[in-house]
């Protein structure tokens, strides 16, 4: 096992690291995604990874001195809004403390220099496959008509707001554009759940998928 | 050289005859001009949207008498006690910077022939695109016994504002063991779920405040928006408490009393503390004035909204007659911008894009318990036809119900900033 510091089960971990994948990533190939990679996370700047789409306020705790302990991760993972008020995180939060505890075992498992025990599984690398679908690298290559998605955004800005503010429904501003395509075929073919984004998906084409993704790319 | 209002007021026939052609008109003589009527969830937004869209292209002026916008969805949070009042309220000052012309006074006239909307202040505002988004009015005479001039002793709450802070004042004074009455309105009317969440909302105020409190409902309806959940959940958490008198058992033959505080319901007097009257409903009336209705409505195109009376005027939400979707702020904020896309374009020549519409409607029953019905629409040569849709289930975890409120909540931090800026 890994350094033992908490009490927390990587293995189990890695079956509550599932509920991130669809936005993080960890493991030797690891890139940011919706949200930052987390390789190294524990003693990282909150806020601070280059190359990462953070809120402004997560990027201003970060200059206010938060620093990610396992302490710190495990108030944020228990509600994320009450450590970070406007956090673009849009997740309810862990209650589990177990949970908590093994999924923070898991995340230490990918600090630098250390040696993950061999049953810590790496995951979501390949594209899609934390979404569970397969989709044809062409339908990925779909170079979206912005403006034709600035037109269809108004759809989605009656519940998303535009601002990338969540207060109850996430924000979709910044993302990669092939998370936010792989996340609209997920609902489009059912393997996402939410019957409101079903719906809304389900009549959407390639082309308009690949145009709302490319027009909610460009809003910070 | 730029047109002012004044000179364009003057030059009559000839700007009438350069209309016509509104590429031409674009083209050096002033911009085209978009006015719209109403600042609710179908007029706020299709200000916003075309005040944006066109960056500084069009000029878009907005008639609302209104300083402060008071939403009825939600409003029934408001009366359970859940939300306050102020959360209700939002401003226009975004609109203006948003480059929206903003004017508070009443529309009371439009001459279509001239193409001017008058103002009860006497201002005569010119257009070439006339937007109207008036919400409802009501049927005079639906409810025997009840007019306007009742509306203090027996509130309708059916527009947001005072009237939702008058009934919700009557609520907190009955006696304890009183009655609340409501009689619901005919289709089609604003909210389907709305009264039926209204009932939810109001008996979970008695519930904490007056547990010994009754609810009758006259419906002239022998059945009501998601009949199923509501009734679930009146038993699950308000159990005896809300008698609910449908068509099938004389609740459409009413009529009300307002200075004996009476409801007759199919022939047997009850005397109440509290009577919410909701009548029929009508096209809020500059849509009656502009004579674009038939009947209670506007019969409108599905493509873009325009009216079939007039291509240059266009309805939205409740005012409109327009196919499946329903009478709702969210139904309305999306026809908004399939009107706003299309006027845009007929103006400047932008790209105009298929319609697509969509509503969700969510209601809260208890606490935590919300419940959500939704659909996907298309516009068809006859109308606006649904695609596809879903609603809650019954028997749903606490969690999943949970999750739906809160998510009603983010529908409304999200539809208000999208109309209001």
């Amino acid at each position: 096992m890994a350094q033992a510091s908490g009490a927390g089960d990587p293995a189990l971990g890695a079956a509550v690291f599932k509920k991130c994948q669809s936005c993080h990533q960890v493991g030797d190939r690891a890139k940011n995604r919706v949200g930052p990679q987390l390789n190294d996370i524990i003693g990282r700047t909150a806020g601070g990874l280059a190359g990462a789409k953070y809120s402004k306020s997560m990027t201003k705790a970060g200059q206010d001195g938060l620093v990610w302990t396992e302490e710190t991760l495990d108030r944020f993972l228990e509600s994320p809004k009450s450590l970070v008020a406007k956090t673009r995180m849009s997740y309810r939060g862990l209650k589990d403390p177990d949970d908590r505890a093994n999924l923070i075992a898991y995340l230490r498992a990918f600090a630098k220099g250390s040696t993950p025990a061999q049953n810590v599984p790496e995951t979501g690398q390949e594209t899609g496959q934390g979404a569970g679908i397969q989709l044809d690298p062409a339908v990925l290559a779909i170079v979206g008509d912005a403006e034709y998605g600035e037109y269809l955004s108004s759809e989605c800005l009656t519940c998303h707001q535009s601002s990338g503010s969540n207060d109850g429904i996430p924000g979709i501003t910044a993302w990669p554009t092939e998370d936010f395509v792989i996340a609209m075929h997920a609902y489009k073919q059912k393997v996402r759940d939410h019957p409101v984004m079903q719906m809304m998906a389900g009549r959407l084409s390639d082309e308009e998928i690949a145009a709302l993704a490319s027009y909610f790319n460009g809003l910070e | 050289m730029k047109l002012n209002r004044r000179v364009f007021m003057g030059s009559g026939a000839a700007a009438a005859t350069a209309l016509a052609a509104p590429m031409a008109f674009a083209g050096g003589h002033g911009k085209p001009r978009v006015v719209v009527v109403g600042g609710g969830a179908g007029g706020a937004t299709a200000a916003r949207y075309i005040a944006k869209d066109s960056k500084g292209a069009v000029d878009v002026t907005l008639i609302e008498p209104s300083r402060m916008y008071y939403t009825c969805f939600f409003s029934n949070l408001y009366l359970g006690g859940i939300k306050a009042i102020d959360d209700l309220g939002h401003s226009y000052g975004n609109m203006a910077a948003g480059g929206v012309n903003v004017v508070h006074d009443w529309a009371v006239g439009v001459d279509r022939d001239a193409k001017t909307v008058t103002l009860a202040g006497g201002a005569s505002v010119p257009y070439d695109k006339l937007i109207l988004s008036p919400g409802i009015d009501f049927v005079d005479g639906a409810v025997a016994g009840w007019d306007l001039s009742s509306q203090n002793a027996m509130p309708h709450a059916y527009k947001g504002g005072s009237q939702t802070e008058l009934l919700k004042a009557q609520i907190a004074a009955m006696p304890q063991g009183g009655t609340f009455a409501m009689v619901a309105p005919p289709n089609p009317y604003r909210c389907p779920p709305g009264p039926y969440e209204r009932v939810s909302m109001v008996a979970h105020y008695l519930k904490a405040n007056n547990p010994t409190a009754k609810i009758i409902v006259a419906d002239p309806k022998p059945k009501f928006s998601k009949q199923g959940l509501f009734q679930e959940g009146w038993g699950k958490h308000y159990s005896g408490m809300i008698d609910w008198i449908g068509d099938d058992f004389g609740g459409g033959n009413v009529s009300v009393d307002p200075g004996a505080m009476t409801v007759t319901i199919d022939g047997e007097v009850t005397k109440v503390d509290v009577c919410n009257v909701i009548p029929a409903m009508k096209a809020g009336r500059i849509a009656e004035l502009a004579g674009v209705t038939d009947g209670k409505f506007a019969p409108v195109n599905a493509i873009d909204m325009s009216t079939k009376a007039d291509a240059d005027v266009y309805v939205l939400g409740d005012a409109s007659q327009q196919g499946d979707m329903p009478k709702s702020g969210f139904s309305a904020n999306s026809q908004a911008k399939v009107c706003a896309n299309a006027v845009r374009g007929a103006l400047t020549g932008s790209r105009v894009f298929p319609a697509k519409f969509s509503n969700t409607c969510w209601s809260l029953i208890d606490t935590n318990d919300g419940v959500k019905v939704g659909a996907t629409y298309e516009a068809t040569d006859e109308k606006i036809a649904k695609v596809d849709g879903f609603i809650s289930a019954t028997g749903e975890t606490a969690d999943v119900r949970k999750a739906t409120y809160e998510e009603s909540e983010g529908w409304y931090a999200g539809i208000t900033a999208d109309m209001f800026g």
